[in-house]
């Protein structure tokens, strides 16, 4: 067998590695089939849905906003420090600051951010059930658990996240414009006048073409791990911690096939 | 016109004859080399507290997944009346399903519901009916277990036999015809053991369900084992009632059932 797989350049590691990789997208691939069944009973996903969209949404503005506004004040106070030359205008940094976070940190930074809140969330939800026997008792009841449990939560990731990307866009860019005022740096003409002269609408369609992608894969990617689990306490958080560490490897790399594609 | 409905005739009167039973036809399993089931026989009747005993690891659990279809056998057949379960297609397989109930060894209650939403949550699910309805039933089902006025309460204040109690509870307020209970007694002391199985073999003749029960408990099993199958290694060994069982000369099963010092003595003494 080895000497076969070597003869197609594939050594026992590498074969081993791609069956295992295959195992994994096939069944994730089956599960998201599943989850387009029909609803028993639309009223109650709708209710299930918007519970989820209250978790999610609600629950995660406060470090979305906190995260957002420190880190446009840092852009902001990292950009004046490293455009000294007087021949540049200062009104670039608002332009700098505004684009960055529309680009960059809005969408890629929340959604790393997000990944460890919401995915961790979701895996470690689905795990319990699975290892508790709630997901078994949905399932002999004649519930679909998947589209109940999991659809619910991937509507609201796809509908709340890029929301929370548009707050974290506005509160980074008023955290950059306050800081230049409070610190001194420029006034908020200045970083108004910069952030207007370079604004483009197709960079908003670009952060929420991100956001919606970097959804999908938060909440499709932990609610795999977490509806597989198969064992006790110490699986359910090793599935917490692999789903955080796939959706942020997916992120990034989501976020360069991305900005190849679109810019 | 529901497969089910053939229990009953045209006046909608129910007839023992054609009661709900389920019947095992060679089934087996394995996980990987390790045959977890060897082709088993067994025919579960209505009305009757069907026990399934056997050590741990005998393959108890395996055969109630087997049978409530969270686990595809490898061989065999599984006939809920008439019809196979790996026949069925997908709206005879969600239609059965509203007809099991099923108690998990864990209770398997939602953590986020209250007891009246954990009870609340398969009658809204399939049969949306006026609230008033749903609520006299969930009070119904909560009463004949004993717990009433604990509507309110989170499973996470109540007691493992409360827990117990509300599993049945949720367990048979969609009517089923077919109910489920892995272990119920685990964890539990005898006192409230013994509440559990009278509470079970109460529901089973009062409403003619086929219950299958899987348990290692000895008092269970002497207490409302009207139909007892043995498991043994993934074997049925042995099959009788509670009052064969004692008379049993299956090796293994006799060191299952005499596995104290003081009942080993007792048989000694009294043969």
């Amino acid at each position: 067998m080895d000497t076969i797989l070597f003869h197609f350049g594939l050594t026992p590691t590498t074969s081993l590695l791609r069956m295992t990789f295959f195992y994994h997208f096939g069944r994730y691939l089956m599960m998201m089939r599943q989850m387009l069944r029909r609803p028993e009973n639309g009223r109650m996903y709708w209710e299930e849905t918007v519970r989820q969209m209250s978790s999610i949404g609600l629950g995660s503005v406060g470090i979305v906003a906190f995260v957002a506004v420190f880190m446009g004040g840092v852009s902001a106070v990292q950009t004046v420090y490293q455009l000294v030359a007087p021949y540049i205008s200062l009104t670039v940094v608002g332009s700098i600051v505004t684009n960055s976070s529309i680009l960059e940190l809005g969408p890629t930074i929340t959604s790393l951010v997000l990944a460890g809140k919401i995915g961790s969330n979701i895996a470690s939800e689905l795990g319990y059930m699975r290892s508790s026997e709630q997901i078994d008792a949905l399932e002999i009841m004649g519930v679909n658990p998947v589209a109940y449990l999991v659809g619910p939560k991937m509507v609201a990731c796809l509908t709340m996240i890029p929301l929370l990307v548009i707050t974290s866009i506005s509160m980074s860019i008023l955290g950059g414009m306050v800081i230049c005022q409070l610190t001194g740096l420029i006034t908020y003409d200045q970083f108004i006048e910069g952030a207007r002269s370079s604004f483009l609408a197709y960079d908003v369609f670009f952060a929420m073409c991100k956001a919606v992608t970097f959804a999908f894969f938060i909440s499709s990617v932990s609610a795999y791990h977490g509806y597989h689990v198969q064992g006790g306490a110490l699986e359910v958080g090793r599935a917490s911690t692999k789903a955080v560490v796939y959706c942020c490897v997916l992120i990034l790399l989501g976020d360069y096939v991305l900005a190849q594609l679109l810019l | 016109m529901c497969w089910l409905s053939c229990c009953y005739d045209a006046s909608n009167r129910f007839e023992p004859h054609k009661q709900a039973m389920i019947r095992l036809q060679g089934i087996s399993k394995r996980f990987g080399d390790k045959a977890v089931l060897e082709d088993i026989h067994a025919t579960f009747l209505p009305g009757k507290v069907n026990m399934v005993i056997g050590a741990s690891g005998s393959g108890k659990s395996v055969l109630m997944k087997t049978m409530v279809g969270l686990v595809k056998p490898d061989a065999g057949h599984l006939y809920y009346q008439n019809l196979e379960l790996g026949e069925m297609d997908m709206e005879q397989r969600n239609e059965l399903r509203q007809k099991i109930g099923m108690l998990f060894q864990s209770a398997a209650l939602f953590d986020s519901l209250t007891v009246q939403d954990n009870l609340l949550f398969p009658l809204r699910m399939f049969h949306p009916t006026p609230s008033a309805e749903m609520l006299t039933r969930v009070a119904y089902c909560l009463e004949r277990v004993g717990l009433a006025g604990t509507e309110k309460l989170f499973p996470s204040e109540l007691s493992g036999g409360m827990k117990k109690r509300v599993g049945i509870a949720r367990a048979i307020v969609l009517k089923p015809k077919f109910l489920f209970c892995d272990e119920p007694n685990s964890g539990l002391d005898p006192k409230t053991s013994i509440r559990i199985d009278h509470l079970i073999q109460d529901i089973t003749s009062e409403f003619q369900i086929t219950t299958i029960v899987n348990t290692h408990d000895m008092n269970s099993v002497l207490e409302c084992g009207e139909h007892i199958i043995f498991l043994n290694k993934g074997r049925k060994t042995w099959e009788g009632d509670r009052d064969l069982i004692l008379q049993s000369d299956n090796e293994p099963l006799n060191e299952l059932v005499y596995a104290s010092r003081f009942l080993q003595q007792f048989r000694e003494k009294a043969s």
